[in-house]
């Protein structure tokens, strides 16, 4: 019985308390980066598109809401042709950047996303790609991969030995 | 009819009914308030259009009646609810003057009619066909039922002393000492008794949507569910100004104006009542039964039988 | 039956294979690379490593490896075996030191047998901190990417490309962890069987380089069962689609027919789908004009032909499935329905089907079986490849019957390989040309038509045991037919192969004269015949007259409106033949889904749905009905061929045209109209099978973007189209384990996302084995067949004349396949072949029946003296009915 008036009281005096809601549309703040926003797609630290459209974005996303289509250039480097995501679908699970393998897509702290259309919340890659490589800044996935794209032959990719001269008997 | 009474009738009408409305709002302003919030604070200045929003809303919603409800009693049963309480206003005095009927038992209509409202939750429980809805009507009529006994109980003490049902003669009788004083049991057991009569949190069980999903009106949509919300209010309201009537000396202060002294009491309690809401977690549905049976019944015969004892020992005394 | 003991559980077991098979069809996942089921086991990646017990009471063990060990009964090992797990984890850490981290831009990703092999023991981290070996990478043609970095040295390539397929232009190079598998420089591969090694090859290093143009994962694709279409052999095939567009052809195992191999044009063929050149929405000529229609419009245009005209012809074709033609032909009426090909084309194909109807057509499984083959008139690389590399393995069982008798199992291939050295059996390819055979043959006999014929009744007449051959057979003839006679009477199991080839009857019936001389003396030998297209036979079936009759038909007035099925008439017959039957007709109704000049001259052109986009039933050249199933459902204007027919019917007023719904319902009219083709109703279950009341999904499990895939197009994601024509759905959901052979839209098996699922699921428990489907139509009565009576003249070159022959290419004499990129690059330009005279590339003018083509000349040494050829269906060049001769002069200026 008294605890009961003891928390009517201690409730009560929440009254003379500050509030903690932040106005937000009046009010800005900051999110932690880690925060699971807006999906983007990232660059590479020179300035290629990190995407190598492997399509496994798409498979883990749980509702389906990613779709694209691979082509490479004439140097063999990989990209998406198209690379859409239906944000009205989208939970912001954040599977995809887990399963990305080149750290391509990456979820932001940005979720300012309302819309009163929903046509609009269909993002093409024109309107994910940025022009910075996101949350890790060294990374480059061709730097690491074996295949022959323009501007890194075989053989100059890390740990990689100069390519295997066939002639040659010597052990 | 005069048409000073065709005048008080429509201003309790629209009075009561306003209020109930503007509850919504106040409810949830002050609830935000206890809980470091802000509440609706976006529609007009300090979110007051909020309640108009509101009515907006729930009156173009899509109004739902299930294939399966029992379709006559389904569409009256919410109507109930607000025409009982609405009816028990007529006995409340505001002011010398401002009351629909100063019946003579007047107590006893109060008590009748808040009895009778239990109907609207047990038939739109049962009419909506659906098990939650039944068993959250079941509840309710059990809970009610019980709280009924003592609510009736605990306010046989301020009758005792002020040795009228009529509740004008109850309000003129605390003009020396208000009742809450002398019936301090009795006020604290109607608090109770009224808080449980109008299913308000912590005495929500016939809702409890953690368990019920929302109890006997889960099937309800639109403006009947809206019923059975100005229902609730309604009675928040009116349980508020019996207090104030009864135990805190009704329109009864100085300087200010009658009538400005009854509401001045009556928001408080009703702000006091959404405190408590605010603080308390919802009990099990056994240990307010047997709270009701064993702990305030019990107590509230011992507050007539002290009160009796009192009256008659200062009678004796005399 | 033997027994063998896994993990301590008794469980039958075949003795005469090897352990690792007996595991995987047992369901126990044992991780291998290099054993293959049709190339056996050489021991050589040690992946398959299990522990095995001499008995109960051993717990020691010594470790094995599973493909190298028979299972034979007794035995007695452990899977799970720590120290095998161990050895088995250890084997694939060694294999990933040098594997390249490119899974995410490799194709083979998603359906990679070593990624899934190394989930499966466990390896996720490479230790190793040096570097890894690269190579460099060779061109290797328009069909296959080499990306040579990825490779794991397990050799299945070149055990395929130059034990199985016969390759020579391919092999492993270099030394100890630097070994190479390319070709000596770079080059289009030769072998017309290479684009296997996409499926062969465990990992990425060879990829189907068409895909890599418009790659989406396996997961994602949509398959179906279906019957390839590039020629008569039916082998079935598993197309892909992705939005709307198909992405590749893969295998699709039948036991009988093409096992886990498929031709190069038959897996390259499905980008005809996807051309440019494709017919997408109707359209009617109006003067010079071509008014595009709507589906309705054209529906009343069709309705209003078919009011005003006295009667239809109907034109059938051997691209179009058994029920689209026997829609047209209820159209027209049997009287009025016409092959689509020329009487002489047509008169072929019904004479093979009756030989076959008397000696037994063998599937491929069996012609790879048999022991001794004659080869006679075809050249069946560039007609029917896929039995080609079949007779190739038909060459193998002779010196494989001496590993068996000095008992080592067949599976041990490298034994196997030893004890047979170099030997082959006799295999003799009698055709008008060098043909891709020989290098396997034991003697080959190239001449004109008549003379090959007059092979074959010479080896029958050996056969029976008459020499009585005509006088003017030359010596050598009569010596190497009383060879080969010896040679199919010395084996087990004879084979005859002929097919319409050099277009001549006497070589067709040679062939049957030697199948029947064969039965008479007691060794009754299969009789197989090529088909050229993928529905000839079912079309020779229905139909009785061809082209010429036809155009007959339409002079008499017996018809005054032309509807051409699914057929280019051009390529069948002379222009003017085709220009006059076209001419004659007062409307040509055209249905067909690529442009040619047989659309272009229809008054109303309808377009029709490929093999990919509906279902149908093709009869292939053993007579097998098999269906194929809708892949994906072909956008707006396009439909089936025989829903346009149904449309028809309904237009002429026909109760069919109303009743039709599904697929189901054609195929019952047309075995009641046609008894015998009633049975194809059994080639696969009716639209109303379920499995467990569930539909078969097309997609795999994870099929991704389904919310995104039209979010451009609209929000609202649309229902997935319904499918009243089968019991496939073309939904991810349905019955989630496998389905019958029939029904098999891909292979797929937890753990197992590769092709290899396939001998992880052979012999499951609880599921039925991958069985043969599809159901034959005509069997052999007995194996007596009719000797020839006549011998045909023995060819005599003329003076300042040619005798012009057709010759056949596997890329470019087939229509569809030309209209794709890929194959179209590997197709010869126009040329003439000649045996000398002329000079390599020297422009020529060739006269033939009144034609006059200008062409270069190619020198063709193995062309029979006093010969010519002409390539047969090159685009660019007008059908000219070939053999006949003709003159050949140097080209002025």
């Amino acid at each position: 019985m008294w605890s009961i008036v003891k928390t009517i009281w201690t409730v009560f005096l929440h009254a003379f308390q500050k509030r903690i809601t932040v106005q937000y549309p009046e009010e800005g703040f900051n999110l932690p980066p880690r925060y699971r926003g807006r999906i983007i797609l990232s660059r590479d630290p020179d300035g290629g598109e990190r995407c190598v459209a492997c399509y496994l974005c798409a498979v883990a996303c749980p509702v389906d809401c990613i779709a694209l289509q691979a082509t490479q250039d004439e140097t063999g480097r990989r990209y998406p042709e198209f690379f859409r995501i239906n944000f009205s679908r989208c939970i912001f699970c954040g599977y995809c950047e887990e399963a990305c393998p080149t750290y391509a897509i990456q979820l932001t702290p940005d979720f300012h996303m309302s819309e009163y259309n929903r046509r609009n919340l269909v993002y093409e890659k024109d309107d994910l790609l940025i022009n910075g490589p996101g949350k890790y800044p060294g990374y480059s996935f061709w730097q690491i991969s074996g295949v022959k794209i323009g501007g890194k032959d075989k053989g100059e990719a890390e740990r990689e030995a100069r390519p295997t001269d066939l002639q040659s008997l010597l052990p | 009819m005069s048409l000073w009474s065709i005048a008080v009738v429509l201003g309790v009408l629209f009075g009561v009914l306003t209020l109930a409305a503007a509850l919504i709002w106040v409810e949830r302003r002050l609830l935000a308030l206890w809980q470091d919030r802000y509440g609706p604070n976006r529609v007009g200045p300090f979110g007051v259009l909020q309640v108009a929003a509101d009515m907006i809303k729930i009156f173009t919603k899509q109004d739902w009646i299930p294939p399966f409800a029992d379709k006559p009693v389904f569409v009256i049963a919410p109507a109930i609810i607000v025409v009982t309480v609405l009816l028990a206003f007529a006995v409340v005095p505001f002011a010398p003057g401002i009351v629909v009927e100063d019946l003579n038992i007047g107590i006893l209509f109060f008590l009748g009619m808040s009895s009778l409202g239990v109907y609207s939750i047990i038939l739109g429980g049962w009419a909506s066909n659906n098990k939650y809805a039944l068993l959250g009507s079941l509840r309710a009529s059990a809970q009610m039922l019980s709280y009924e006994v003592f609510m009736g109980l605990s306010l046989m003490g301020v009758v005792v002393l002020a040795g009228s049902f009529r509740l004008s003669d109850i309000v003129e009788a605390q003009r020396g000492l208000w009742f809450a004083i002398p019936q301090l049991p009795g006020l604290i057991l109607f608090m109770i008794a009224g808080s449980a009569e109008s299913r308000r949190i912590p005495f929500d069980l016939p809702e409890s949507e953690s368990e019920l999903v929302a109890g006997y009106h889960v099937e309800y949509s639109g403006m009947k569910f809206g019923m059975f919300f100005v229902g609730e209010y309604l009675g928040l309201i009116l349980i508020s100004s019996m207090i104030t009537t009864l135990f805190l000396g009704g329109w009864l202060g100085p300087v200010l104006p009658p009538l400005a002294w009854f509401f001045i009491k009556t928001f408080a309690l009703i702000a006091f009542f959404v405190l408590v809401r605010a603080s308390l977690p919802r009990p099990r549905f056994d240990q307010v039964m047997s709270w009701g049976w064993k702990t305030m019944l019990p107590l509230a015969l011992l507050n007539i039988a002290a009160t009796g004892a009192a009256v008659l020992w200062r009678q004796g005394g005399q | 039956m033997a027994t063998v003991y896994i993990e301590n559980r008794a469980y039958d077991a075949d003795p005469g294979e090897n352990l690792l098979k007996t595991c995987l069809g047992l369901g126990f996942d044992l991780p291998y690379f290099c054993w293959h089921p049709a190339m056996g086991s050489i021991g050589a990646c040690r992946q398959c490593a299990v522990k095995q017990f001499k008995d109960e009471n051993d717990t020691k063990g010594r470790l094995v490896m599973a493909c190298m060990t028979p299972s034979s009964d007794g035995a007695r090992i452990s899977i799970a075996d720590p120290e095998a797990a161990e050895f088995r984890a250890g084997i694939i850490e060694g294999l990933m030191l040098n594997h390249p981290h490119d899974c995410p831009v490799c194709d083979e990703g998603g359906e990679c047998h070593l990624q899934d092999m190394t989930l499966m023991t466990g390896h996720s981290y490479r230790r190793y901190r040096f570097h890894k070996r690269t190579f460099r990478n060779q061109y290797l043609g328009p069909f296959l990417a080499h990306e040579m970095n990825r490779c794991i040295q397990c050799y299945r390539c070149v055990r395929f490309y130059r034990g199985y397929a016969g390759g020579r232009d391919f092999n492993s190079f270099s030394i100890r962890n630097t070994v190479y598998f390319g070709r000596h420089e770079d080059g289009v591969l030769e072998n017309e069987f290479s684009g296997n090694l996409a499926e062969v090859c465990p990992t990425g290093v060879f990829v189907d380089r068409t895909l890599a143009q418009h790659y989406t994962r396996k997961w994602d694709q949509q398959f179906a069962p279906s019957i390839c279409a590039a020629c008569g052999v039916g082998c079935n095939i598993s197309p892909a689609e992705r939005y709307g567009m198909l992405r590749r052809i893969v295998n699709r195992y039948h036991p009988e027919i093409n096992g886990h191999f498929l031709c190069d044009r038959g897996r390259y063929s499905y980008e005809f789908v996807n051309s440019e050149k494709r017919i997408r929405q109707a359209r009617m000529q109006s003067g010079a004009e071509s008014l595009p229609l709507s589906k309705d419009e054209a529906l009343s245009r069709l309705a209003e032909i078919l009011r005003h005209s006295r009667g239809v012809a109907g034109i059938g074709s051997p691209r179009a499935s058994l029920e689209a033609n026997f829609a047209l032909r209820l159209l027209s009426g049997p009287d009025r329905f016409f092959a689509g090909i020329n009487e002489n084309d047509l008169a072929l194909a019904r004479l093979m089907i009756e030989l076959n109807r008397t000696v037994r057509a063998p599937s491929l499984r069996e012609i790879e079986s048999c022991d001794a083959v004659l080869v006679l008139g075809e050249d069946v690389t560039q007609t029917n490849p896929r039995i080609a590399l079949a007779l190739r393995q038909s060459v193998e069982q002779q010196p494989r019957s001496r590993a068996a008798a000095a008992r080592i199992p067949l599976w041990n291939d490298l034994a196997v390989r030893e004890i047979a050295q170099d030997q082959k059996g006799p295999l003799f390819v009698a055709a008008l040309n060098a043909t891709r055979l020989d290098d396997v043959a034991a003697a080959t006999y190239r001449a004109a038509p008549a003379d090959i014929a007059r092979l074959g009744l010479a080896v029958a007449a050996s056969l029976r045991q008459e020499f009585a051959f005509p006088a003017d057979l030359a010596p050598k003839v009569s010596e190497l037919a009383s060879r080969i006679a010896d040679a199919l009477l010395g084996a087990a199991r004879p084979l005859v192969v002929s097919g319409p080839g050099c277009r001549s009857e006497a070589v067709i019936r040679a062939a049957a004269a030697v199948a029947g001389a064969l039965a008479g003396r007691g060794k009754p030998a299969p009789l197989a015949f090529t088909m050229p297209e993928a529905n000839t036979a079912g079309l020779s079936l229905m139909a009785t007259a061809g082209l010429e009759t036809a155009l007959e038909a339409l002079r008499s007035g017996g018809a005054e409106t032309l509807v051409i099925l699914e057929n280019d008439l051009y390529r069948r017959a002379e222009s003017s033949l085709v220009d006059d039957l076209l001419g004659k007709a007062r409307h040509v109704v055209a249905v067909d889904h690529l442009e040619n000049r047989t659309a272009a001259r229809a008054s109303l052109v309808l377009p029709a749905a490929t093999f990919a986009e509906s279902d149908g039933t093709f009869v292939n050249f053993e007579g097998r009905a098999q269906r194929f199933f809708q892949v994906f459902a072909p956008d707006g204007g396009i439909q089936e061929s025989w829903r346009w027919l149904r449309d028809c019917l309904r237009a002429a007023g026909r109760e069919e045209g109303e009743t039709w719904h599904s697929l189901d319902h054609v195929i019952a009219a047309q075995g009641r109209q046609m008894p015998e083709l009633a049975p194809a109703a059994q080639a696969a279950p009716p639209a109303s099978f379920r499995i467990v009341d569930e539909r078969v999904p097309r997609m795999p499990h994870r099929s991704s973007g389904r919310t995104a895939v039209l979010a451009n197009v609209t929000m609202h994601e649309p229902k997935p189209p319904e499918d009243p024509d089968s019991p496939l759905a073309f939904s991810m959901e349905g019955y989630p384990l496998t389905p019958p052979q029939a029904l098999r839209p891909f292979t797929w098996l937890p753990g197992w996302n590769s092709v290899q699922a396939l001998n992880r699921l052979r012999n499951e428990a609880g599921a039925a084995p991958p069985g043969p489907s599809g159901v034959r139509l005509y069997e052999a009565r007995n194996g007596l067949a009719p000797a020839a009576s006549n011998w045909p003249e023995a060819f005599r070159p003329r003076e300042g004349e040619w005798l012009l022959l057709p010759l056949h290419h596997i890329f470019g004499s087939e229509e569809l396949s030309m209209y794709g990129p890929a194959i179209a690059s590997l197709a010869p330009r126009p040329y003439v072949a000649v045996r000398d005279g002329f000079e390599e590339g020297q422009m020529v003018e060739v006269s033939v029946r009144g034609l006059i083509f200008r062409l270069p000349a190619r020198i063709m040494a193995a062309l029979p003296a006093g010969t010519a050829g002409l390539p047969s269906g090159l685009p660019g060049m007008d059908y000219v009915r070939l053999p006949d001769w003709g003159r050949i002069t140097e080209a002025a200026g």
